[in-house]
């Protein structure tokens, strides 16, 4: 008797706790749109894309908190195939992208918003090719990367490049490549193989830039490539021609605007439609000489005009 | 008293059936979402399913090039003999350490420390797979390199630890529950024949018990292949046939939690991705199921 009672109340107690969490989830929307409305003046830009760009889209956007309070911006990572595919539903003001957006996804796009996404260069990227610090190599061209990562390629061990590889017992090259939404999957793939090879199966796909460098700097017998950015003293960033017979050049500001390093690429941003107010207002600040300054510090390439 | 408690309904009767109503619904609920799960996730890939896709290439060709511009190739055979051999090796770790410890908790240790192990046991189920993952990127990874002069740590074995101490706490609290259950008179009996502790424990509790442990062995593996984080971040994530522990791999769940934010819905790669959701939708139903008519069967015992 007194148990059933018990019972009862505490039923009755995780009732009210459950009627209790509901009534306060759904009050809390209401909450935050007072708040927003106090602060109506305060207009949120959101910045979703590329993982290449993600920490210099960070940069930017906590730089911006001191240069007005009119506007904030909202950054997320996740890939430029993310970046796009929320272009395309509409859900951010300005998508980051490591590649291309492709003329399907343009299209899509202006079907399903109506307005057409404009294209801004904010910066360069050279992808430098990273190999272990041990590793007794200086330079390499894009053909033989071509056969280490292309499918029925002809090098897959280290003393196929020539090298004695001391630190590597096993000589074979262990090939570090990233996920397959990554924009840089995609321009390293294109830069080297074009558009009709593929990498061979049996890479490791990595989940970031700073994994794969991560990951390098700790296996000797390793090469992989990542933004020039990313650069640690674990590892070395290859000097790189595009065949055996051509100069070599190092991943360096100088060699990327004077487009001699042959896998550098814009990073581009996207604003659904022509930008409007703040959003316009952001990205010219992006142009400006103290938005492309950030853009030098984060080991990217600045636009040449500044 | 009658009336006490005649007055105590009629005062709320409303909340009652409230309360009644409230709980069926959470009753019902489990078993809508398990098909409205199945459905869901069969619905968005069924149109390549059956239009399209190679079932043979699917499951026979190791040539995952979802991505590629001219010739997608959709064989996932290296992802399935990945997700089984990282479970079988996980198993082969678990199993030992978590039948062992089960054997331990249930018979030899006093009654304070086994609450004590079994509290901390519980603790290793709540730590979360992505913290397993980075254990296994950092930690497991150069420990490999280390102790087996791998080139690489990020292998199937690393992966395989991580999935062995996430299914050990599983394997060890229903490995206990059935050991319990074998009645007490079963080791006064063999005691009072003057078994020792272990032959009691090896002649007698392991082959009553025999269904349970098997259970809890088939819910870790189930553990094991359903676990995505860690085995996304430990294994190397390399569409490759392993030739031995230290090769590296890729799994199925992995596949899907890597590729599935980037591809457009509706897109083919997006319904090949349903379609291994399918896949080990099917293995998990399969290896639970045969965990259930198992543990039916002590009960019919």
């Amino acid at each position: 008797m007194q148990n059933n009672r018990q019972i009862g109340h505490d039923i009755i107690g995780i009732f009210v706790i459950l009627t209790c969490n509901f009534v306060i989830s759904s009050c809390s929307p209401k909450d935050n749109e007072s708040i927003a409305s106090k602060e109506a003046a305060q207009v949120i830009i959101k910045n979703k894309g590329s993982d290449t760009m993600v920490n210099l889209a960070q940069a930017w956007a906590e730089m911006y908190t001191s240069v007005t309070t009119k506007a904030s911006v909202e950054v997320s990572g996740g890939g430029s195939g993310t970046g796009v595919a929320a272009l395309i539903n509409g859900t951010v003001d300005i998508a980051n992208c490591s590649r291309q957006i492709r003329p399907k996804e343009l299209e899509l796009a202006t079907q399903n918003t109506g307005k057409i996404p404009q294209e801004f260069i904010v910066g360069y990227d050279a992808l430098a090719v990273y190999v272990h610090h041990d590793a007794p190599i200086d330079k390499i061209a894009i053909t033989e990367l071509a056969e280490i990562y292309g499918e029925n390629g002809t090098i897959t061990l280290w003393s196929h490049l020539g090298i004695q590889h001391s630190a590597c017992p096993s000589d074979k090259i262990i090939r570090i490549s990233r996920q397959s939404n990554s924009g840089t999957y995609f321009y390293f793939r294109e830069a080297l193989l074009g558009t009709n090879r593929d990498f061979r199966i049996g890479s490791l796909d990595l989940h970031g830039s700073k994994d794969v460098v991560e990951v390098i700097g700790r296996t000797p017998c390793a090469i992989g490539y990542s933004g020039m950015g990313y650069a640690t003293s674990h590892v070395k960033m290859l000097e790189v021609a595009a065949d055996p017979d051509s100069p070599y050049y190092p991943p360096t500001l100088e060699n990327v605007l004077a487009k001699t390093y042959p896998i550098a690429r814009p990073l581009y941003m996207y604003s659904l439609g022509e930008p409007t107010r703040e959003i316009k207002v952001y990205l010219d600040w992006i142009f400006s000489d103290e938005g492309q300054k950030i853009v030098e510090k984060l080991g990217f390439v600045p636009l040449e005009s500044n | 008293m009658n009336i006490l408690r005649k007055k105590s309904t009629e005062n709320l009767p409303f909340s009652e059936r409230a309360i009644e109503l409230f709980i069926r619904l959470c009753g019902i609920s489990s078993i809508i979402f398990v098909f409205g799960i199945f459905f869901f996730v069969f619905r968005e890939g069924a149109a390549f399913l059956f239009n399209g896709l190679d079932l043979k290439e699917f499951l026979t060709s190791v040539e995952w090039q979802p991505t590629s511009l001219n010739n997608k190739r959709y064989g996932a055979f290296a992802l399935i003999v990945g997700t089984f051999s990282v479970t079988v090796l996980a198993m082969c770790l678990a199993v030992p350490f978590g039948l062992g410890a089960a054997i331990f908790v249930s018979e030899f240790c006093s009654p304070k420390l086994r609450e004590t192990f079994k509290i901390i046991i519980e603790l290793l189920a709540a730590i979360p797979s992505v913290v397993w993952g980075f254990i296994g990127l950092t930690l497991m990874n150069q420990l490999i390199i280390a102790v087996f002069k791998a080139p690489i740590g990020l292998t199937m074995l690393n992966g395989s630890i991580m999935l062995a101490l996430m299914s050990v706490p599983i394997i060890v609290s229903i490995a206990e529950d059935s050991l319990k259950a074998v009645p007490d008179s079963y080791r006064e009996a063999a005691e009072a024949l003057g078994a020792t502790r272990w032959q009691v424990v090896y002649h007698v509790l392991l082959p009553a018990a025999k269904n349970g442990l098997l259970a809890a062995v088939l819910l870790g593996a189930a553990r094991s292949i359903g676990e995505t984080m860690a085995v996304l971040m430990a294994t190397g994530h390399s569409v490759n046939i392993p030739s031995g522990p230290l090769s590296w791999i890729r799994t199925l769940t992995a596949t899907i939690a890597a590729e599935l934010g980037e591809v457009a819905r509706g897109d083919e790669h997006y319904q090949v991705l349903f379609i291994i959701g399918i896949l080990l939708f099917t293995i998990t139903f399969v290896v639970n199921l045969s965990a259930d008519l198992v543990i039916k069967g002590i009960r019919e015992q």
